[in-house]
């Protein structure tokens, strides 16, 4: 037997490989995981044009669920009057046009149609059936104008009881759930609050100025981008994976040591 | 080992380290017999009795940690507003508690490490004494004498939670503060003196002033003190019974064979808690471990989903959320079934089932000798299911403490997760319980027919009448040995007389429940030596090992004397 063959075919060495295994795929999941969007929304404008192309976008792929006019069907709902923000935060997160029909839509890469020109086309056309609330500006979202402290706040007394402290995400009843704020840009999260979508409750400037909306914005971006301080964040989801690690690493480790420290010396003639 | 030449043969098998301060001491004291008897006390080698060292170092780690952490914590609820150099922090209002916890996380130097070490060791420390408590439990080691002990442990291990808990609220950020919440929540729907224990614990209304630095002083002092006379009396009831063995050549219930304390086993041992501290440490710098920061101050109007306690918590969170919500209403009051059953069940069952096993089984079994020779968890199939069963029981628990978390990264409804917990808690247990007990069975068959026939060898043989067959050869020595070791489970007599009544103490309902279960229990299920003509001659070889025992003067395999 050659040396690597009796490496191979040491005790450990199925460990060494399943590790090596999970690593690569760590690796390459990093390498090739969909980057975070940079949808910058462009302010909507109620230009008659962008109307016209939108209306005509809104025929070929939203009609069949939305109806004639958006007013609604029995697969999707009205969207007179959810103004042009609903339409800008569901079409560059992907989730419309649906194409599934779950419990809730989920995020989704672009396809390949999606442009942001058309989105501004067709959230125009929405936005002229019924008025709604508009795309946010880029001074409205930017995180650098916001304050995270304050907003990080605002942030723990009306976000984290669906979405975790780290904006993890979690789960609501009846298979749906609040999805994590890794990816969303820094407009979807402004949308996100002023259109409710889904089971997420609206936050109109009454109750949460823009201001405080710019703030929140801020903290929600800083925490993301933060390098974890202690090490790897274990998901930021808290106790559950610290205590597998626990066992997996800790205990599980100090078992192979200890089996390793005690192993009996093989005699040479053995 | 050469030191000596002449005429000291006792001392001659003594290193010099030893033997020198022995006989400094001895000539001044006459402490040195004592010594020399100590550090050549015999350990088993078996990596199973290496588990209990894994809660012990980390105890260790955990004051030395701990204290490191007092220097700086301030147990304190006053308000202060931050200016730390944590940035989407600065400028709100928090607790002093929590400011300074931020501060060794951020500004102490080592403190982020150290803040991290403790509470990775705090996690091993629980896992650490629960795998230990398992091979305690399935191998029979709390049998007589170490019921004491046994004890100790149990003790140990409900203090441990409770450290587990207070300390877990000092630094009094939001998750922290969900756990002191459903703390207050228990202790005040216990019936007729809940508000009471409510008020003392928090001084008044929730959340009041006073908890963190009440935590504090159990934390710190109270606790750890137990723990340490507690971890001290564990130890010494060992040493002095010396330990137990797992059966094998030439190990009795009069002897203990291993390796010599000293040097042997303190080798091993020191280089365990380097193993240890390595592991710990590695998590420390690596793996974050309760991001206080992300969680912000705690403050009761705000709570988070994927709120959770630490693991060892994980079963009492379990139950609280599979529990449907009764209310039992008694004279205008109204007693919170769905609190208080799931918070005092569970924990009540696991602790008091722990404590009273020993009891239990001698009771049922009658078995009153002594064990020094542990079973094969096989050997004792009823016992390994008991314990398959109840683990099975915590771990559904466990696992359903993260419903939550089990729903929003699998995408599995909560309802369903809940209705499954709420069935297999009932049905998981039962079902382990069968599971366990046949493969208890068919283990203990196999061993059977690896000693009545022996070990397939590999070689074919071709007999002269043209049937080929597999030759068996007996089994290796030490492995024959070591299931050997089995013994049949002590049981009740079948009782009656003559005149068919049963002896005394096991007449009336609960005597014959006793008789009842001691006969399912105990008695020998497969027997090893089924008669069937060729032995393969393995009888000889039990000679052999009782003469192994008394050798045992060199190296490792050492055999001293009970
Ligand atoms: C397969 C059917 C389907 C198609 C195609 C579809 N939608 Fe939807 N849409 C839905 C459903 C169902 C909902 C409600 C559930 C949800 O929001 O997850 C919805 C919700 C919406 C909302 C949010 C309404 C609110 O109250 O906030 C907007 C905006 C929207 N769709 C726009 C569009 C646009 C624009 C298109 C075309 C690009 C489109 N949808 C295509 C099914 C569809
Ligand atoms: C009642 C629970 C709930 C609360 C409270 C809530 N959300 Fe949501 N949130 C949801 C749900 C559910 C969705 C998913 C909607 C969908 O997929 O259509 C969501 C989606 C979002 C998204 C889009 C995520 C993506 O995939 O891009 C953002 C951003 C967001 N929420 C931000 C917030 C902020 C900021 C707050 C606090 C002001 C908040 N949410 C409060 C439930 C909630
Ligand atoms: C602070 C926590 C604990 C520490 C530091 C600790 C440490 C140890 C150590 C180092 C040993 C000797 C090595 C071994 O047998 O593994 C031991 C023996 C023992 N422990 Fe523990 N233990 C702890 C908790 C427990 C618990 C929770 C139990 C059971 C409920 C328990 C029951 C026993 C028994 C019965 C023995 C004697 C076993 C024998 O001799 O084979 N201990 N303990």
């Amino acid at each position: 037997m050659t040396r690597i063959t009796a490496r191979r075919r040491h005790p450990l060495a199925r460990y060494a490989v399943l590790l090596l295994a999970l690593a690569l795929l760590g690796v390459g999941y990093a390498a090739f995981s969909p980057k975070s969007q940079s949808a910058d929304a462009a302010i909507a404008s109620g230009k008659v044009d962008d109307v016209k192309a939108g209306e005509e976008l809104f025929k070929s792929h939203c009609l069949s669920c939305h109806g004639p006019e958006a007013r609604g069907t029995a697969d999707g709902p009205t969207l007179v009057g959810v103004g042009a923000a609903a339409v800008d935060f569901q079409m560059s997160s992907g989730r419309m046009p649906a194409t599934t029909v779950g419990a809730q839509v989920p995020r989704k890469p672009l396809p390949a149609w999606v442009t942001q020109k058309k989105i501004d086309q067709i959230a125009a056309y929405v936005q002229s059936l019924g008025g709604g609330p508009t795309v946010p500006s880029k001074d409205q979202v930017d995180p650098a104008k916001g304050d995270p402290a304050k907003g990080g706040e605002l942030f723990r007394a009306n976000c984290i009881s669906c979405h975790n402290w780290a904006g993890a995400g979690g789960a609501l009843t009846q298979g749906k759930y609040a999805p994590n704020l890794n990816s969303s840009s820094p407009a979807q999260i402004y949308e996100a609050m002023i259109t409710g979508p889904q089971a997420m409750p609206v936050f109109n400037d009454s109750t949460i100025t823009p201001q405080q909306k710019r703030d929140m914005i801020a903290y929600i971006v800083s925490v993301r981008e933060q390098t974890d301080p202690g090490g790897f964040g274990l998901g930021r989801i808290g106790p559950v994976t610290e205590g597998l690690v626990a066992w997996i690493v800790g205990i599980g480790g100090l078992v192979l040591a200890a089996i390793w420290i005690t192993a009996k010396r093989r005699q040479a003639n053995d | 080992m050469s030191t000596e030449t002449g005429n000291r043969p006792e001392t001659a098998e003594i290193p010099k380290a030893v033997s020198g301060p022995s006989s400094y001491l001895d000539e001044r004291i006459g402490a040195g017999n004592f010594i020399r008897r100590n550090m050549r006390k015999v350990f088993p080698d078996h990596w199973s009795f290496l588990l209990g060292e894994i809660a012990l170092y980390s105890f260790i780690i955990l004051l030395l940690t701990g204290t490191f952490l007092t220097l700086w914590f301030k147990p304190s609820m006053g308000h202060v507003i931050y200016d730390g150099p944590y940035a989407p922090l600065r400028g709100v209002m928090m607790s002093e508690a929590y400011a300074s916890s931020l501060h060794i996380s951020f500004e102490v130097r080592g403190g982020l490490l150290i803040r991290q070490i403790h509470h990775w060791a705090a996690l091993l420390f629980v896992a650490g004494m629960m795998a230990h408590m398992l091979r305690v439990f399935f191998t029979g080691a709390y049998r007589k004498p170490r019921e004491l002990n046994w004890i100790i442990g149990v003790l140990l291990l409900t203090l441990a939670l409770a450290e587990g808990l207070t300390g877990y609220s000092l630094p009094d950020d939001l998750l922290s503060g969900a756990g002191l919440r459903i703390t207050q929540g228990v202790a005040i729907s216990l019936p007729l003196v809940g508000t009471y224990v409510s008020f003392f614990l928090f001084g008044g209304e929730y959340p009041g002033e006073d908890v963190i630095s009440r935590f504090y002083t159990l934390h710190v002092l109270l606790i750890p003190g137990i723990l340490v006379a507690l971890v001290t009396a564990h130890m010494v009831l060992m040493w002095v019974q010396k330990h137990s063995q797992q059966p094998g050549k030439g190990r009795t219930n009069m002897n203990v064979v291993g390796g010599p304390f000293f040097p042997s086993f303190a080798l091993k041992a020191g280089s365990y808690f380097l193993f240890t501290f390595a592991i710990l440490a590695g998590l420390g710098t690596f793996a974050q471990i309760n991001p206080i920061w992300l969680f912000g101050p705690y403050t009761p109007a705000d709570i988070s989903a994927g709120s959770q306690p630490d693991f060892y918590m994980g079963f009492l969170e379990g139950s609280l959320r599979i529990m449907p919500a009764w209310e039992i209403n008694v004279l205008g009051y109204t007693l919170p079934m769905s609190v208080i059953i799931p918070a005092l069940l569970p924990l009540g069952l696991v602790m008091t089932g722990l404590a009273l096993y020993p009891f239990i089984e001698q009771w049922v079994t009658g078995d009153r000798s002594e064990h020094h020779v542990v079973d094969r968890p096989r050997n004792n199939p009823h016992r390994t299911s008991i314990g398959m069963s109840a683990i099975t029981f915590y771990g559904l628990l466990w696992l359903l403490g993260a419903n939550d978390e089990l729903a929003a990264n699998f995408h599995i409804s909560l309802f369903a997760i809940t209705r499954f917990g709420q069935i297999a808690i009932i049905v998981g247990p039962i079902l382990a319980y069968i599971i366990t007990y046949r493969m208890c069975l068919g283990l203990q068959r196999k061993d059977a027919e690896v000693i009545g026939h022996g070990v397939e060898s590999g070689v074919i043989k071709r007999l002269p009448h043209g049937e080929f067959i597999e030759v068996h050869v007996p089994p290796a020595e030490d492995i024959e040995a070591h299931m050997r070791g089995k013994t049949p489970i002590p049981a009740l007599p079948d009782g009656s007389d003559e005149k068919g009544i049963p002896p005394k103490g096991m007449r009336g309902p609960l005597g014959r429940l006793r008789g009842r279960m001691s006969r399912t229990y105990g008695g020998e299920k497969i027997p090893m030596d089924q008669p069937h003509g060729d032995d393969h001659g393995a009888h000889e070889e039990i000679g052999e090992h009782e003469e192994h025992a008394a050798v045992g003067a060199t190296g490792e395999g050492r055999s001293l004397d009970r």
